[in-house]
């Protein structure tokens, strides 16, 4: 669909000549925002999970598959690699589900003073990091 | 559409410095983005140092100065100096803001200066606003009502549905929430931006309008009002102090109530 906007690219110069007008910088430019970095974050890690999940049905249909097909693909989730992908996909999940309830209280009407929402931004990193931690701790014991 | 580069005719280039006069004590650079329709060239920005002890004390106060008594060809709007009137809306030191209410001393460094974000530039520091205008218009923002007034008075409110439009009918249209939305940036065809949500809601909220289910009808709409993601860089940025994002929050509940 077209850009109604590109309407105003077109300007005219002193001597009535069309020319073309620049857009204005806009990322160049604007200063980092804690609202705009938990928001791209909450999209970013979003589409991590999305493909993380992929990984996840591939090793549940393994482990349907039979002995084998299990034993390949728990060797790729328990290799240097695997391990890697798994905590920061385990970093995305719950910043994705702490931010979630971020943006489920924001929908209900709650939090959107200036103040509080850098509060809770903050609150929102600190339960990543612990259940990030909590879950890991967890797992390493139960597999280990 | 989601661009996150500047078109080749819009790639900002190094332009001229403007040196203190000699003796000059406290000297503060300010890099200003210029931009000539006449010149064919690229935007480019302009390096004005400017003496602050010979200067008052907003941005808006140097840039009267540097068009006064440095270069006159320097464009920007600008009329009430005192925040009520919303012309000098501009980007100051990375964020949208109006220029008569900056203080020069809130910025570290240099201070740069450019048009509001994602705008098509007329020249200079002057933004199109007419997307936005016409988008404003587009919301009707004007009282509508089937009842006819009371012969001898005006329609009254109660204290408590007065006090509901406050936060909202001090919005002066500067359009600094709308352009620093990065929603609006990709999607300002379409997506209202915060400005004129807010509007819309100031009209939606007031006791004395009948058309609310109207409104809420021509708000209904997957790029309209659903562009928000509640990013609230709108709040961030106010220079009136306003939250956009609480009222389009708003006008999303009532979405949800009336279909029960």
């Amino acid at each position: 669909m077209a850009d109604v906007r590109d309407a105003l690219i077109i300007g005219k110069r002193s001597d009535g000549k069309l020319v073309q007008r620049p857009l204005s910088p806009h990322l160049q430019i604007y200063k980092p925002q804690i609202s705009t970095a938990t928001s791209i974050f909450h999209r970013i890690t979003g589409c991590a999970l999305a493909v993380g999940l992929l990984l996840m049905v591939w090793w549940l249909v393994a482990a349907a598959t039979g002995p084998r097909a299990f034993a390949s693909a728990q060797g790729f989730v328990g290799s240097p690699i695997g391990l890697i992908l798994m905590f920061g996909w385990t970093l995305a999940l719950w910043y994705h589900f702490c931010n979630g309830i971020r943006h489920l209280f924001w929908d209900a009407g709650f939090g959107f003073d200036v103040k509080t929402s850098h509060r809770n931004a903050f609150a929102v990193l600190v339960a990543t990091v612990v259940l990030t931690v909590l879950s890991w701790v967890v797992g390493l014991a139960v597999w280990l | 559409m989601v661009e996150f580069t500047l078109p080749k005719n819009s790639k900002v280039v190094e332009g001229q410095r403007y040196k203190a006069p000699a003796g000059a004590k406290r000297v503060r650079e300010f890099k200003i983005y210029r931009w000539n329709p006449d010149d064919e060239k690229n935007p480019h920005t302009d390096i004005y140092e400017i003496d602050l002890d010979d200067c008052g004390p907003m941005v808006l106060d140097a840039l009267i100065k540097i068009k006064n008594e440095v270069d006159g060809t320097l464009t920007f709007r600008r009329s009430c100096r005192e925040g009520i009137c919303g012309s000098c809306a501009m980007n100051i030191d990375g964020t949208n803001t109006l220029a008569c209410l900056k203080p020069i001393e809130d910025c570290r460094g240099a201070v740069r200066i450019n048009p509001l974000p994602h705008m098509a530039v007329i020249k200079d520091l002057v933004p199109d606003l007419s997307q936005a205008y016409a988008q404003y218009r587009s919301v009707e923002p004007w009282l509508q009502s089937d009842t006819p007034p009371p012969p001898d008075a005006e329609r009254l409110q109660s204290v408590e549905e007065r006090s509901k439009l406050d936060g909202m009918w001090e919005c002066i249209l500067c359009f600094c929430c709308t352009t620093s939305c990065p929603s609006y940036w990709w999607n300002g065809d379409r997506y209202l931006g915060p400005a004129v949500l807010l509007a819309a809601y100031r009209w939606i909220a007031d006791s004395r309008d009948e058309h609310k289910g109207e409104r809420l009808d021509a708000l209904q709409d997957p790029f309209k009002l659903y562009r928000c993601h509640t990013i609230m860089n709108c709040a961030e940025t106010c220079p009136k102090g306003l939250n956009p994002a609480q009222a389009i929050g708003e006008i999303k509940k009532l979405m949800v109530q009336r279909q029960g």
